[in-house]
């Protein structure tokens, strides 16, 4: 539990050092949520009904764009072996890295979503639940991604193999993360849909960050 | 006795782990899937296109169902195949496992493309459209495409073969928790959504003389995915075994 923390606080501190790479991806999201508009029609009723889609394809691509970074910088480095040596489960240390990356790419999508939800004419009484969906949603793609960077560790110019990887496996996140936009929109009890999402975080935590060092240490052998 | 038996099946096994036992074994069963194969598939289609009656409700067009099933139940069966054989690879370090999986994996992808293709004609005249969204197995096929893809574009982007034998594994036991999550997904999704009701195809109760040209049609897609499968997986083995001592004798063999 030890490594947890110190892991955790370790990747928080370099994350906030090189702050640029947390500002790109959100910066990323935005541009992309804003330039939907732009692209089919600044008419509000259609913003309305495609704006729940732009949102949860921005956030996405986001996530996936900030992956990366995640175990390379360690495992160019050599620190990475240093971890796979520590006495301490490398699902764990695995599981902490992931959880310091969401904690600087998901929680300030979480922040920025409702100020984009309003542009595209959303009502606000939908907010809450596009915001705790997020907060459910966030946590699996992380994980996805995790697995993800861990298989292309060692590959160079692995970003774009991610994404073949990974989004295929997104489906039911977006499916159930949409529904429940919609719902709320439309002003019915979205709690359905949010206990699918949950219940799929649960189990991507759960099992990802196994997949995830073990992919990291048949890469790194 | 038991013992005797069990001597003699880890026996077996562990000569599957030899490249020389499968490559020899493979090329021994080959000739007869290939046979078995051929007959079936004839009979199959004939059944199919001249015996069986036209459906009264879809006429003619129903006839594309003696491609369209078998190759979507060959992308599943092959997945699994190619999914199965990479975790066992990765748990007991057997090469010729991960043998089996690549040269599932194109067969797989092919299957499902096919699957995916006759499905559009079908669906065309049957539905009205050629393809659906709010359709679970359709959107399971695409992912499993991709799945497919996602495998065989991780495996070539390694240099080194033992590593990307041993990477794609886990990337392929990803995907096939995932496929019942997918597939699943999308069905309570498009339950939710109430709307297009064409996609669910009435399937009526199929007659006999329908449906036995259909399960000759499967077992001889199957032998020949079979058949496949052990040609591929021959030239695997001469792939990774090229330098070995028995490759050269084999060579010597033939040329002689």
């Amino acid at each position: 539990m030890n490594a947890f923390v110190l892991i955790l606080q370790r990747d928080l501190r370099l994350a906030f050092r090189r702050w640029s790479e947390i500002a790109t991806p959100l910066m990323f999201f935005i541009i992309v949520a804003s330039l939907f508009p732009l692209a089919s029609s600044p008419e509000a009723s259609q913003l309305r009904e495609s704006g729940s889609a732009v949102l949860w394809m921005s956030a996405l691509l986001s996530s996936l764009l900030a992956l990366d970074g995640l175990f390379r910088t360690d495992a160019e480095d050599g620190s990475m072996e240093q971890l796979i040596l520590s006495p301490a489960p490398f699902g764990l240390i695995v599981l902490a890295k992931i959880l310091a990356h969401w904690a600087v790419s998901g929680v300030p999508l979480l922040l920025l979503a409702p100020f984009l939800a309003i542009s595209f004419y959303l009502p606000l009484e939908a907010l809450p639940t596009l915001i705790i969906a997020l907060a459910l949603a966030t946590p699996t793609l992380s994980v996805l991604a995790a697995i993800g960077a861990a298989l292309t560790v060692t590959l160079r110019g692995g970003g774009a193999i991610i994404g073949l990887l990974v989004l295929p496996l997104t489906g039911p996140v977006l499916i159930f993360g949409t529904r429940a936009t919609e719902m709320a929109i439309n002003g019915e009890s979205a709690l359905g849909p949010l206990y699918l999402l949950a219940a799929l975080a649960v189990f991507a935590i759960s099992v990802g960050p196994m997949a995830a060092s073990a992919a990291i240490k048949v890469a790194m052998e | 006795m038991t013992v005797t038996l069990r001597v003699r099946f880890v026996r077996w096994f562990h000569q599957l782990a030899s490249p020389p036992y499968v490559y020899r074994l493979a090329g021994q069963l080959a000739p007869w899937f290939a046979v078995t194969a051929g007959l079936l598939l004839l009979t199959g289609t004939y059944g199919g296109l001249v015996l069986a009656p036209a459906d009264y409700l879809q006429g003619d067009g129903f006839r594309i169902i003696y491609v369209h099933v078998p190759s979507a139940y060959l992308s599943m069966l092959a997945y699994i195949i190619m999914a199965t054989s990479a975790v066992v690879g990765f748990i007991w370090r057997i090469k010729m496992a991960h043998g089996l999986a690549v040269s599932a994996a194109p067969l797989g992808a092919s299957f499902t493309l096919l699957a995916l293709v006759t499905g559009g004609i079908w669906g065309k005249p049957m539905w009205g459209t050629y393809w659906q969204w709010a359709d679970a197995r359709l959107i399971s096929e695409l992912l499993l495409l991709f799945l497919f893809a996602g495998y065989m574009v991780l495996r070539a982007s390694f240099d080194d073969r033992e590593k990307a034998d041993r990477v794609s594994a886990i990337l392929a036991a990803v995907g096939v928790i995932n496929i019942p999550i997918i597939h699943y997904s999308v069905e309570w999704w498009s339950t939710l959504h109430q709307g297009p009701t064409i996609a669910k195809l009435d399937q009526p109760s199929i007659t006999m003389d329908m449906l036995s040209p259909l399960l000759v049609m499967i077992l001889g897609f199957t032998i020949f995915f079979a058949w496949l499968l052990c040609k591929r997986l021959q030239g695997e083995i001469l792939n990774r075994e090229g330098h070995a001592r028995w490759v050269e004798k084999l060579l010597e063999e033939i040329t002689r």
